[in-house]
This record gives structure tokens, sequence and C-alpha cells, in this order.
């Protein structure tokens, strides 16, 4: 791992415009990211794992500038991102990809495989004709499939095949880093194996650095070299994965793996049933947004709200008992 | 525990006529649930397992029809029941609740409503019994301020929570067994547990047998005294849950779950089974596993292998690979 990273996000924050009351014209807002910092390093896997609502897809967007972030900066390689538009964006953007949660919906059904993967390659190279198809098929023989599927459909497939053609055309512009959000969450368990393992292969032979966002906590502890959680649009804790699945230090990290239901019996967890559910993102609670469901909550957490401090090897919580 | 059999469905057929050709959903499905017991049926999409529920309450969607089988609840046949008959079985005797409790439940009633009125419907009561009834299993699924819980509509209330009051409601009329189908799939897994930690506690308290419909092998092990695995329309293997998921015999069950991403081994590829869950139109021959399975023998094409023992207390599996002549 190098020393500077290859993507450095600073205090990304991202505000959905909600309900505006009719009578007061009072505007109300969606937190969905609040001032998230977080450094990727080239060739890792850091794993963004939390529940629904808990803003990680919408911190893969963001990164992706698929939404405009309120306030922050994400840096590629020293450059903002955030602040670039137009012909510089679209250069920046050749070394950033991404994968979606549901291949069905990420293809148009009227388009071929071919035209699919070649898309990103007649937008941004001057590649055309036969030295286009050659490179489509190539693509496609790194993602394990055969060069005969080109010219068929995307209702021809399984959600596993497609979602190996989603990658093959995220890999089309050679970039360094993906935001895979969700990639195996709409698959069967089987299938679901066999992209992680291509995935997990790409990453060696290409030198690829993943985002990987998940629900799934075996997955994440699978495929991450580092892991974030996220909670109401902020990140509670980060370190390796390791770390975070064997030394959490932050309660909602305990009661999320505790509840996680374990085949192995050997690494099953005393479980934490945490009460109610998560809170609106419109109006978050004071001080520690998790305070209102934690069971280790004290006055000042209600008051004053923790900040993400290093306690250690680079592994970092946000939670007032972990600070002095 | 009771051992006597509460639900038994034998050789269940289930089609589906379509414009593509005959899809056959089930074929031969075989289990049977205990009185007071939490009994798993774990598969991939297109296994056939929500189909089976469908067919114990003779609810099955058109076009598809109930080809063959028997289902046997509490000693009487279930698909020789007159359809007045399987209206007061349905929702009264078994109950049934599904993935997304937002579909479930009608957007322009309040759930005190719509809660009564299922209540009503099965036992003679007036109107402020159901109240009372319907407030006492409220409480009884742990959900706070029923009262108030009474007032709203199904929007107010978040995902767990719907899943509680759809709970509630199945279980109001003294319903004896509980069909879940993929019943925490679209919850959090902290919600999760708060509903399966509530199955459990409802199959001590009221003594109901659970028949619990999932993908998840996970919720299986933390949840369910016995297990059957299905693949492709029928049942591969079957048992203890500590048998099937810590002595599997099935090579689908093994290559199952063996690609489960476990802590232990981290760092290594995940096995995957090759190939594709084949579709109920063009199922192949013989054992229906035999095109992804490694260790295919001649036999396996021809002639669908039956469940035999193969362990102790109802261990049994589906595959010429265990103790039986070989017939072809």
């Amino acid at each position: 791992m190098s020393e500077s990273p290859l993507l450095r996000i600073e205090g990304l924050t991202k505000h959905f415009p909600a309900r505006r009351s009719f009578l007061t014209r009072r505007q109300s807002w969606v937190r969905a990211l609040e001032d998230v910092s977080i450094d990727i390093y080239e060739q890792e896997t850091l794993g963004v794992v939390g529940e629904s609502g808990c803003g990680k897809t919408t911190l893969g967007r963001t990164i992706m500038r698929l939404v405009e972030p309120t306030r922050g900066k994400v840096l590629f390689e020293g450059t903002d991102i955030a602040a670039l538009d137009g012909g510089e964006l679209r250069r920046y953007r050749q070394n950033m990809q991404m994968v979606f949660q549901n291949p069905y919906s990420s293809f148009d059904p009227r388009f071929s495989v071919l035209n699919s993967v070649a898309e990103p390659l007649r937008t941004h190279t001057s590649l055309r004709g036969d030295a286009l198809v050659d490179r489509c098929r190539e693509l496609l023989e790194q993602v394990r499939m055969g060069g005969e599927i080109l010219y068929r459909y995307p209702h021809e497939f399984s959600g596993g095949q497609l979602q190996r053609i989603a990658v093959a055309r995220a890999l089309a512009l050679n970039p360094k880093f993906i935001v895979l959000d969700e990639p195996t969450s709409a698959l069967d368990v089987s299938v679901q194996a066999q992209i992680i393992n291509l995935l997990e292969e790409l990453q060696e032979e290409l030198r690829l650095t993943y985002l990987f966002i998940t629900h799934d906590l075996t997955v994440v502890q699978h495929i991450s070299h580092r892991v974030a959680v996220m909670y109401l649009g902020q990140v509670v804790e980060l370190g390796d994965t390791e770390t975070i699945f064997y030394e959490a230090r932050h309660p909602y990290t305990e009661a999320l793996l505790s509840a996680a239901p374990s085949l192995d019996p050997k690494f099953r967890r005393e479980r934490i049933v945490l009460e109610g559910s998560v809170p609106d993102p419109i109006d978050p609670p004071p001080g520690c947004s998790f305070h209102p469901r934690c069971p280790a909550a004290s006055d000042r957490c209600a008051k004053s709200e923790p900040v993400l401090v290093d306690v250690g090897e680079g592994h970092w919580v946000a939670c007032h008992r972990c600070q002095g | 525990m009771v051992s006597k059999a509460l639900l038994s469905v034998e050789d269940l057929h289930v089609r589906f006529q379509t414009y593509a050709g005959v899809v056959r959903a089930v074929n031969g499905m075989t289990f049977g649930v205990r009185r007071g017991e939490i009994f798993g049926l774990v598969g991939e999409s297109g296994c056939g397992k929500s189909v089976t529920g469908f067919s114990i309450l003779r609810m099955v969607p058109h076009p598809g029809e109930i080809v063959r089988g028997r289902i046997e609840f509490d000693g009487e046949n279930l698909l020789e029941k007159s359809r007045a008959a399987m209206r007061k079985i349905r929702g009264g005797r078994i109950a049934m609740i599904f993935q997304d409790p937002s579909a479930s439940l009608n957007p322009v009633f309040s759930i005190g409503n719509q809660a009564k009125r299922v209540i009503r419907h099965h036992l003679d009561v007036d109107d402020t019994e159901a109240r009372e009834a319907a407030l006492r299993m409220f409480e009884n699924v742990g959900l706070p301020d029923p009262v108030r819980v009474l007032e709203t509509y199904p929007h107010e209330l978040s995902g767990g929570m719907k899943q509680r009051v759809m709970t509630a409601m199945a279980l109001s009329t003294g319903a004896e067994l509980l069909i879940a189908d993929e019943p925490t799939t679209a919850l959090d897994v902290t919600i999760q547990a708060q509903i399966l930690a509530l199955f459990n506690r409802l199959r001590e308290e009221m003594a109901i047998s659970i028949l619990l419909i999932t993908h998840d092998l996970g919720v299986v092990a933390e949840t369910c005294d016995r297990v059957a695995v299905a693949y492709a329309g029928s049942v591969v293997e079957m048992g203890r849950t500590e048998d099937v998921l810590y002595k599997l015999k099935h090579p689908y069950s093994q290559g199952l779950l063996a690609a489960l991403p476990l802590p232990a081994d981290r760092g290594q590829p995940l096995a995957s089974i090759a190939g594709n869950v084949p579709d109920g139109i063009h199922l192949p021959s013989g054992c229906p596993f035999h095109p992804r399975c490694p260790y295919v023998m001649d036999v396996c094409s021809v002639e669908r292998p039956p469940l035999v023992p193969v362990g102790g207390e109802g261990h049994a599996a589906a595959c010429y690979l265990y103790g039986q002549e070989r017939e072809a």
C-alpha cells in the first residue's frame, strides 16, 4: 500500500431537498451524507457497510459525481473532482467506473452486448470498426465470457452473466478505481461466489482499487482490506477488516455484527438486539446520532457529537467511550 | 417438542402453463412440519419454495395448477377440501406472511381496521372484542404503543413494524401453522434479528409451528429445528439443522455452503457451482442437479434419485452416491 492515497474524500456532504412546508415555506433537507472523510489507497478494497438509508449508495454516487456534493472535496491523485466540469471531468471519469446492483436495469434492452460494451470506448476513444470489436471481445474474455455473445441481447442472459458483462463494460477504459454498489446482492449465492472470485482476480491482474458498497457483512469480510461502517450519513468506524470484525469499538458496529446470522458456530457472537429502528435522516437526533438506540449511551452522547478519532493503527472510531 | 407431523407435503407437483411452455415449478416436493417446530425450506431463486408455500393454502397464482400430490394438515388432505372449507383454514388455522409487508397491507385503511376485519372474519366476536384481541396480539409481538399503532396507516410504520403487524394479524385468529415466505429478506440485519427473536419466542410461548421459507442459510442455522434444501422443485436433502448444515451429504447442499463467504476462508477464492440454476421449462432428465454435479455418474441422467437415509434422526438425501441399488 503506497503512502499517498489514490482517492481522498474530505468532508463530503450531501443534503437532498425534502418536503417544503406550504405555509411556512420552510425547506427541510435529507442529510444523506454528513462530513465524510476517507482515504482510499491504491489496489485496496475498501468495504462500506451499513443498513438501508445510511448513505452508502449516496457516497458512491457522489464520488462518481452522479450526484453533486453539497460540500466537500473528492481528490483523485490530488485533483479535486468535485470542482471539475466539462471536458476535464470527462477525462477524469475515464479513471473511475461504477457497477450497479441490478444488472437487468443497467443495460439498455435494445442494445446488443457489443453496443453496450463499446459505448464507453466510442465516447472516450478513437477506436472504431474491427479494432473496436476486437477490444470488446478481449474485454469479455477478461470476465471469462466468450466472444460469441457479442451480438446477443440482455434478456438472453442470467443475472450473473449480465453482471460479468457490466464488469467488462466498466473495464473498457482501463480505469484505476471502480465503485461496486451491491454488485452481488441481486444474485443467488452460488453465482455470487463466481462474481466475487472474478472481482478478486481482476484486482490482482489489473491493479484495481475498489470501493465495495454492500449490506452483506459476510461478503464484505471476505473481499475487503479495510471496512468503513456507516450510520445515518456518517462514518462511525473505519479500520482493517480484521480490526473491524474482531476488535470493533463502536457500539453500532458491535450490534450490527452480532445481528448477522452466522453459519459457523465458532464465529457466533452474543446477540445485541437493538431497540427501535434507524431515525429519520431529515431530523437526526442531536449529539451522537446513534445515542437513542445505543446500549452504552450517557448524558454526554445526547449533547455533543463525537468525532472520528484514531485509536491506533489506522483504526478510527466516532464514539465518546473511545475519547478522553 | 412433539414429533407428530402437523403438516405433511407428499410428492407435490405444480406447473404453470405459459406461452414459452410448461414450467414445472414444483416436482415431487416432499417434507413434513412437526408441531411446535420451526422448519426451514431453503433454496435459490426458482427452486419452487414459494410456490410450495402458496400450494399449501391453495393460492397458487394463475396460470399455475397443482397437478398431483398430497398436502395433509392435522390428518386431513387440504387438496380435497371445498373452497368454503379452505377459506376457513386460510388465515384461520394456517396463516401466511410475505417478504414485503407493505404489499400485504392496504394503504387506504388503518392498521386497526384491517386487523379487526381479519379477526371478525374468522372468530365470532363484535367490534370491541376484535379490538381487544388485536391489541393483545400487538402487545405480544412487541409493538411499542399498540393503541397508537391501531390508529396508524401502513405508510406511517417502518418495515420492521409492518412485519410485526403482519405477524400479529396472522396469529390473532389462533393459527397453528405460520408460513413465513422470506419474512426478513426486505429488512435490515438489526431488524431481522428482532423478527427472528420474535419467531423463537412465539414458538415457545404459543406452541405454533412455523414453515420458514428462505434463501438465507445463516437465518436457517440460527432459527430452524429441521430444514429441507430444495433444488429445481424438489427436496435434495432434509434433516435436523445441525446434520444438514454441518454433515451435508448432497453435492448441491455442499456446493451451496462452500459458496458462502465464511470468516474461516478469508483470502481464498470461494468455491462456486459451475453453470446456472435450470429453468422450469427445460429441466434436466434424471437428477435435476446432474449437469452441474462434480460427482455425476451415468445413472444420474437417467433416473431421478429418491430420498434415502444418510444418517441418524431422519437425515436424508436424494443422491445416488448414497446406499441404494443402481437401477439403470
